[in-house]
């Protein structure tokens, strides 16, 4: 069950990803990127984050990515044309990704030993849920940044709205 | 017993959507598509922070993936605004043709 999951998943993110590095199009690399975070929420919840999976689906792909296709259609964006730029980006961009991917996995598989094997859903202790436990560490320990966080998200609005205005 | 999937699976694939959003980045001449790709290595990391948690049975790093989608949307707002003025001022979203603070 969890290898089917992680396979398919996994391989649908993967997919997704790569056909958000090849369109040319911005909204068809938007939507393969909504594909992406709908495949992470199943994974997140394949390793017993219930709360994240719902809020990656809530907020990622139907918050985040809704504003990205509205950007794309109210800027009327088109397909992105080459230019000498372009050619320096593509030296530099696939040795610089491929080099940073084999550092990552080198240093996972050399620890695969240590790091374990997953169970599906989780480990937390058998009655309490994983959302109990989140909101209680939320609102008692960890209080005072979750009402910083507000403050951000007010600062930002305001910032979004103060840049977006049409100058006078 | 089911077949197990190891946690190096996990971060495996996580480093594999990084660095696909590393190279979109560097590769992607569209404004909005760079950011984007933002949006992909801030997945991608999240993910290594959801598998981490599983190993360590602690919802700590639950938390922290739930600050990172907090800090996502503030800076998608900000960022998708700032694209907009941008556009507002030079017609185009080709970074090649954004190389100046100042029109």
């Amino acid at each position: 069950m969890q290898l089917a999951l992680f396979l398919i998943f996994g391989g649908l993110a993967v997919a997704g990803a790569l056909n958000l590095l090849f369109q040319r199009h911005p909204i068809n690399s938007a939507l393969s990127l909504v594909v992406v975070m709908m495949s992470l929420a199943v994974l997140y919840w394949s390793l017993g984050a219930e709360f994240l999976a719902a809020s990656q689906v809530i907020v990622y792909s139907g918050a985040i990515m809704v504003f990205f296709v509205f950007v794309i259609m109210l800027l009327n964006a088109g397909e992105e044309e080459r230019t000498t730029g372009s050619r320096a980006a593509y030296l530099v961009g696939f040795p610089g990704a491929a080099a940073i991917f084999c550092l990552l996995s080198f240093v996972f598989l050399s620890e695969r030993k240590a790091l374990g094997y997953t169970n599906i859903g989780g480990y937390l202790n058998h009655v309490t849920s994983n959302i109990s436990e989140i909101s209680t560490l939320l609102f008692t320990k960890l209080l005072l940044p979750f009402e910083v966080t507000s403050i951000l998200i007010l600062v930002a609005i305001l910032g979004a709205v103060v840049l977006a205005r049409k100058e006078q | 017993m089911s077949l197990q999937v190891p946690i190096a699976a996990y971060l495996i694939l996580a480093a594999v959507l990084f660095s696909t959003g590393v190279a979109a980045f560097l590769i992607k001449r569209n404004l909005i598509t760079i950011f984007m790709s933002i949006e992909l290595m801030l997945n991608a990391v999240n993910l290594t922070f959801v598998a981490f948690a599983h190993m360590w049975h602690q919802v700590s790093g639950q938390i922290f993936v739930f600050f990172v989608m907090v800090v996502a949307a503030a800076e998608a707002a900000v960022g998708l605004a700032i694209i907009i003025a941008i556009f507002r001022t030079r017609q185009t979203l080709n970074v090649d043709q954004i190389d100046l603070m100042k029109s």
